[in-house]
């Protein structure tokens, strides 16, 4: 009897260390309530997709315990989002999700933010940029367009956009600085209503991201003319007649050296463990290594680069400079 | 016809016990949405949307869809039994709805709300199956001088409608517009009227705004009327339904006129606050009994309930054919067609065929079943009025703390809301009209950006809201129905010579 109770006694403690053993390895972090998942955009734009896409496949394949529940915090072009992130200094259950508006909404309005108040966890991808015409303009290349648009009075061609001082905007001065021309930049809300207000043919031209045409193009009310990148597209799969991603021209091939590329990627507040940080790391590769997620890569044709680490806050600090110099050229920093 | 035929087979794929029980669920789920202010449509299917990756494309739309039309049923509730709007479209219906529910008739105006919801629709849905494609293009001739046509035509059909002066009511109006404006400017990018707090980035809420005013407002009232709810009469009678069914038919003009607005307007898309507004004041002017509108009118409940629920139905059309959402809700919807793996545009009534018609089929059913449900419930609700107001108020301050708080997760919005509350109060002691600066907020920077936009494209000149039939016409509606009494005045003043004396 008491034989076997020391046995089981050293059974026990036995399982106890290799449970110990077993443990200490998955003993980082991890988190312990939901997780705050900040879109600083409004719902059903490309930042907030690209959020729900990332909670859905996180619940659908069980990657994390807790869940992640996504916010919308647009007000001041994203800065009510961002200052959330700032004011939530150590708190590792908060993340973001950025468009070009962690740079240029500091700098447009002057709202108190920057990168620096959060800590960088990885870039999941750069949202490319397409110069479109409607499918029925006559212009075919960007030569044509080019032509076109310095026989035009100044101002006559328009623009439409997302928003005022960010992406679009800083890409149709850059076209204006390369051509010599003016344009009309015309801002709306989101990229889809830009997108119909091209094929409505209430403006002349757009920079919309791929994913926000795509289905203008598969419809052949659009048309591709370059994309704003130093390569071609990766897609091959064919999308609009013999046409595929990957045979749009990039704008510089076409004599238009202007590149742009969209960082989406995930931040979080300041002084947060090192070990959440790895943790968040870890998930988000697990997410990009879903069917879930190639899709949507595909779809939207997207520059898959992936970055953590030094790297990524590299890649930023650069990505910071660029675009203080941008917004600088184009006039377009906060006068206070 | 094609579509028939398409309409069948979408029946056959909908008619499937799991779909039906998405069905009822999301009706029932969308109905709390819609009763508690703030967690409108938008959020409540934001919430919901991870849940549905696991399912078949379809089944996730049904029961989706389904929370939509419940949010759309359920609005009306509480801006009926206790003046204040769970939705945005549903301010209008406080108007008369509320004054009938103190009238103890709070369950044949809820009758008169569901019925009309349904009616609209149906319609909507109609127009969907039959000239889905015609639709569609109709959507793309709009830009933003058309936009601003609409919401101009919008605020004439509105202007002058109440008993209060002239005066007062561009006053209040003018509030609104100023409200409106806080925040960050679309077309410069700048900040406006923030004075450097980081809170008012985002600007005023419309709903926490309407949460107050209305709301707040009301409660205040009713504790300097002696905490008397004028409600309690109201006498639960099972047979309600079918004693205002038999009354409906009469306003059969008014719900046609409003279908049709409601159509317009979620197409094009300026979603189901303006149609319902409009409808409203346009009911208004041509009903015989216009000028007892406010004070419980069943008319008055018809017309912005009917043109709600038909704009909210129809704005799924250019979701569908165009990718551009009609309202908040179909924006968070298209989110969702996307992370199932289609694509939403032209392509998608053709690739997807059982997708588009199972969907359409799922209009039909979920209204009908949604009727059902929230029909079999008036009797129920309009018990609630019985409840001693000296219980029910605390309880309607908290949801309305809780629905100011969940429309942005933040406590300086319940803040704002107890100020909207108290200026409520005052502004309706003073005989300021409310319905002109809800209306104002709701639309004021919409109108604005539009204006602006349309400016920017026509390099400064006027003659953009001129430049062609379609925004001519509706620019020329507009000014008919702002100076409306005065040319029925002048139409009066030139016939009178005529007469023989």
């Amino acid at each position: 009897m008491s034989h076997t109770l020391r046995r089981r006694a050293v059974a026990v403690a036995l399982t106890a260390v290799a449970a110990g053993l077993y443990v200490t390895p998955a003993n980082a972090w991890e988190p312990t309530r939901n997780v705050e998942f900040i879109v600083p955009a409004g719902t059903g734009g490309g930042a907030d997709q690209m959020a729900r896409m990332v909670q859905g496949i996180i619940t659908k394949h069980n990657l994390m315990k807790q869940s992640v529940v996504v916010v919308n915090k647009a007000g001041g072009a994203g800065g009510e989002g961002f200052l959330d992130i700032k004011n939530s200094k150590g708190n590792p259950h908060k993340l973001v999700i950025t468009l070009s508006n962690l740079f240029t909404t500091p700098l447009a309005t002057g709202i108190p933010f920057s990168w620096k108040d959060m800590t960088p966890v990885a870039m999941l991808a750069l949202d490319e940029f397409v110069l479109w015409v409607n499918a029925d303009s006559p212009y075919k290349t960007v030569a044509e367009l080019v032509t076109a648009m310095k026989a035009a009075p100044p101002g006559q061609f328009k623009m439409g956009g997302t928003g005022s001082k960010q992406e679009d905007q800083i890409i149709t001065v850059a076209l204006e600085k390369a051509t010599g021309t003016k344009i009309t930049y015309v801002p709306y809300k989101g990229g889809g209503e830009v997108a119909v207000q091209l094929v409505g043919k209430h403006v002349d031209m757009t920079v919309n991201n791929p994913i926000e045409a795509v289905a203008q193009w598969r419809a052949g009310k659009v048309r591709p003319l370059c994309v704003f990148d130093s390569k071609p597209l990766a897609g091959k799969e064919k999308i609009a007649g013999d046409l595929s991603w990957s045979s749009i021209p990039t704008c510089k091939s076409q004599g238009l050296d202007i590149e742009y590329l969209m960082l989406r990627g995930i931040f979080m507040p300041a002084n947060v463990p090192k070990d959440a940080v790895d943790y968040y790391v870890e998930l988000f590769k697990k997410v990009r290594a879903t069917p879930e997620w190639a899709q949507l890569m595909a779809d939207g044709a997207f520059n898959q680069s992936f970055m953590t680490g030094a790297d990524y806050t590299k890649w930023v600090e650069a990505e910071e400079k660029r675009h203080r110099d941008l917004m600088k050229e184009a006039g377009f920093l906060a006068t206070n | 016809m094609d579509s028939i035929g398409d309409l069948m087979a979408g029946f056959a794929v909908v008619l499937s016990w799991q779909n039906l029980l998405y069905m009822v669920i999301g009706i029932v789920l969308g109905v709390i949405i819609g009763v508690l202010p703030g967690l409108g449509g938008a959020n409540g299917v934001a919430i919901l949307l991870p849940l549905t990756f696991s399912m078949s494309p379809t089944s996730a739309i049904i029961l989706l869809s389904c929370i939509y039309w419940g949010a759309l049923f359920g609005g009306a509730i509480t801006s009926i039994l206790f003046n204040i709007p769970g939705e945005p479209w549903s301010v209008a219906t406080t108007f008369d709805g509320h004054p009938m529910a103190q009238n103890g008739k709070a369950g044949e105006a809820l009758t008169a709300a569901f019925t009309s919801s349904f009616v609209g629709a149906l319609f909507a849905v109609i127009v969907i199956t039959l000239a889905a494609p015609l639709v569609a293009s109709f959507a793309l001739q709009f830009g933003p001088a058309e936009k601003f046509s609409v919401f101009f035509l919008a605020f004439c059909s509105f202007v002058g409608m109440g008993k209060e002066p002239p005066t007062k009511t561009i006053a209040a109006m003018m509030l609104g517009f100023a409200l409106a404006a806080v925040g960050t400017d679309t077309v410069t990018g700048q900040l406006r009227l923030t004075f450097g707090s980081h809170e008012l980035l985002s600007g005023f809420d419309f709903l926490v705004a309407v949460i107050g005013l209305f709301g707040i407002g009301e409660i205040l009232l009713t504790m300097e009327e002696g905490l008397s709810f004028k409600g309690k009469a109201a006498s639960i009678n099972p047979t309600v339904v079918w004693q205002t069914w038999k009354e409906l038919p009469r306003y059969w003009m008014t719900s046609l006129r409003s279908c049709l607005i409601g159509c317009w307007m979620g197409i094009t898309p300026a979603g189901a606050t303006p149609a319902s507004f409009m409808s409203y004041g346009i009911a208004k002017r041509t009903s015989r009994k216009g000028d007892k509108f406010g004070s419980g009118e069943i008319e008055g409940v018809i017309a912005p309930e009917t043109a709600a629920h038909a704009a909210g139905t129809s704005a799924l059309l250019p979701m569908l054919s165009l990718g551009v959402p009609g309202s908040p809700t179909a924006a968070v919807l298209l989110g969702g067609l996307l992370i199932w793996g289609l694509q939403p545009g032209p392509l998608l009534f053709v690739e997807q065929k059982d997708f588009v018609w199972g969907l359409i089929a799922s209009m039909y059913l979920g209204n009908i079943v949604g009727l059902i449900i929230v029909l079999t419930m008036v009797p129920f609700f309009a018990a609630i009025l019985r409840v001693p107001f000296s219980i029910i108020a605390p309880i309607i301050l908290v949801i309305c703390a809780i629905g100011a708080y969940t429309v942005h997760n933040n406590t300086f919005d319940v803040v704002m809301m107890l100020v909207f509350g108290v200026a409520g109060y005052f502004l309706k002691k003073c005989n300021y009209p409310l319905a002109p600066l809800v209306l104002a907020i709701v639309l004021g920077d919409k109108a604005e950006e539009s204006f602006r936009q349309s400016l920017l494209i026509s390099q400064g000149g006027l003659g953009v809201f001129f430049s062609n039939g379609l925004v001519s016409t509706i620019m020329v509606l507009g000014l008919v129905a702002l100076f409306w009494p005065a040319l029925s005045n002048l139409y009066a003043r030139l016939l009178t010579p005529a007469r023989p004396t």
